[in-house]
């Protein structure tokens, strides 16, 4: 085994041993499963209008219906919920004084940071997985293109990954967990936000560029089962930029 | 081992150590000894590499700590003030982690847990979460992460910390049994434990090294007079000018109690037999007498204390240190 690796199973350890991981998971899964109960409920309500309009059955769109809005409001659950899943990566380690053994082993800084965000991408991953059963059981009862819901995971796990990088940049900015949390709730939203901020410059290069920046386009691209170079590439340097920091401030604070 | 050039930590305009200059040789324990903010913590955070020096250099093992910590690294086995300690994971599970952390793996792994283990008698607490351990018993297994891969050189911020008596003269056994083959660096507050267990002791104040000796020397060295304490049954009015007549003598203080007097002499002058000779022909009925030798006690708060005659460099102080500089 070598460092990287256990300092991932060190941290995948860390969290199954917490209660955090039971309640963000159960919270998670709860909204999921709710969401898509609401949405097949609406998609029902439909079916039932569209028949007593048009007679006879009608057939009604699982994907438009269900799926596409079903992981456009998971963009908010995500925001909400990743910032508690990585809090505790550095800011726990600092706060019990465990840092400086950290440092002081033979591992580089990079390796931590890489080894601490695979470990919380993991738990994501597994997460996630556990969703797939909302998909696996509507196709016992209906029929509807799988390819569209690969994208639109795909997406979930882009855009997990990225809400996740900001996470663990938070968390190695601060010793105290809460302040870590809300810091990247701030900054996602501000993302989040700066979409807004885009259309109000309409489709200039200025408005093109803000737009850009923020993950909202991008991700409902995939959302709608497209997948573009672009956004990938959006996903891949964002990751990279927000590792990239966090190992300057995990190198910035033996300096302080 | 261990060699350390002029280094100088600053925290913005504060100076948290200034131009510290010492070695450390193969085998040797060297204890730093100072008050709370004087440096120590700093001084073993350079040296494993967790923070960078303002300015000079630190080399462990040949190896030099700002451009090949890695290397440096995996030369030292630390412990930090607080023991480094994850209260999730179970003994065994830490340890194997601290060993995967620094490369060892299999079997190699499996002993060398065994081993530390059985140095620190962690047997009985193996399968229970660290969370739940006492003080005392987290001080332990942080020692034995430090010792798990062997190292040869050992970096210990107060290793007795938290320990019971016992556990205290136990671990420094341990620290003693690893001179020798190990460089080992401690530092302390608690005075006997430098004289228990180290060779060398450095006296650091205010970021400076204000001595640096074996620790009988250093209370030699500081020793500006020979002091003589004694007791007698009956001390009519004259007895104290009678003392001072004797020639050598520089002072005769009266002690607290009755009859307690502590006289001063010249240094290398033993004036013990005279002093006898005197008490007992005058027939002041002599209880008792005996040489007062300086503690490191003393000879620390002496060093620290006199803040104002510090302020030159520290390096002259150590080479040259003479009696009457620390004195005035």
């Amino acid at each position: 085994m070598t460092p990287v690796q256990a300092v991932i199973a060190k941290e995948l350890r860390g969290y199954f041993v917490s209660p955090i991981i039971y309640v963000v998971g159960a919270v998670f899964l709860l909204i999921f499963g709710l969401l898509s109960y609401l949405y097949v409920g609406f998609a029902g309500a439909q079916a039932i209008q569209l028949m007593q309009m048009q007679g006879g059955m009608a057939q009604i769109n699982l994907n438009d219906l269900v799926f596409r809005n079903l992981f456009a409001s998971m963009r908010i659950v995500l925001l909400l919920i990743l910032p508690i899943l990585t809090m505790r990566l550095f800011a726990e380690e600092r706060k019990l004084r465990t840092f400086e053994f950290l440092m002081t082993s033979p591992i580089r800084i990079n390796e931590i940071v890489i080894a601490k965000f695979v470990s919380v991408f993991l738990v994501y991953l597994g997460l996630l997985g556990l969703t797939v059963l909302v998909p696996t059981v509507l196709m016992l009862f209906s029929d509807f293109d799988w390819n569209p819901i690969w994208t639109g995971y795909l997406g979930m796990v882009l855009l997990g990954a990225l809400f996740l990088s900001v996470g663990v940049f938070a968390s190695a900015l601060t010793e105290n967990q809460i302040v870590a949390a809300f810091v990247s709730f701030g900054m996602l939203l501000t993302i989040w936000l700066i979409s807004g901020l885009g259309s109000l410059f309409g489709d200039t290069p200025a408005g093109r560029i803000i737009s850009y920046v923020s993950f909202m386009e991008h991700y409902e691209r995939l959302v709608r089962g497209l997948i573009d170079t672009s956004d990938l590439v959006y996903f891949g340097s964002g990751l990279a930029l927000m590792l990239f920091l966090t190992h300057r401030v995990v190198e910035s604070t033996r300096w302080k | 081992m261990i060699d350390v050039q002029n280094i100088t930590k600053r925290y913005g305009h504060h100076t948290a150590i200034d131009r510290v200059t010492f070695s450390v040789a193969k085998g040797e324990v060297l204890a730093f000894l100072g008050p709370n903010g004087a440096g120590k913590t700093t001084t073993m955070r350079i040296l494993t590499c967790f923070m960078p020096a303002t300015e000079g250099s630190a080399r462990v093992a040949g190896y030099d700590c700002t451009d090949q910590p890695l290397e440096v690294k995996r030369q030292i086995g630390y412990l930090p003030e607080t023991p480094p300690v994850y209260q999730e994971l179970t003994v065994t599970e830490y340890l194997t982690f601290v060993g995967r952390l620094r490369g060892i793996t299999g079997p190699k792994l499996t002993s060398a847990l065994d081993q530390s283990v059985g140095r620190l008698e962690l047997g009985s607490v193996r399968h229970r979460l660290i969370g739940n351990l006492s003080r005392g018993y987290r001080q332990r297994v942080g020692l034995a992460q430090a010792l798990l891969h062997d190292p040869p050189v050992l970096i210990l911020d107060e290793p007795t910390v938290g320990l019971d008596p016992k556990q205290i003269i136990e671990i420094r056994e341990l620290i003693k049994s690893l001179a020798g083959s190990h460089s080992v660096i401690l530092s302390t507050h608690i005075l006997p434990e430098a004289t228990a267990v180290c060779q060398r002791v450095v006296i650091l104040n205010k970021g400076r090294i204000v001595a640096e000796d074996t620790p009988e020397q250093l209370s030699a060295r500081l020793r500006q007079s020979e002091k003589i304490s004694i007791t007698l049954k009956t001390c009519p009015a004259d007895c104290e000018m009678k003392l001072r007549a004797i020639s050598g003598i520089l002072n005769v203080l009266p002690g607290q109690a009755g009859g307690t007097f502590l006289i001063e002499c010249e240094l290398g002058h033993d004036l013990r037999d005279e002093i006898a000779r005197v008490v007992v022909s005058n027939q002041w009925g002599l209880l008792e007498l005996r040489a007062v030798s300086m503690t490191l006690e003393d000879v620390f708060l002496q060093l620290t204390r006199h803040e104002d005659h510090l302020s030159e460099p520290a390096e002259a102080m150590v080479s040259t240190a003479s009696t009457e500089r620390m004195d005035t």
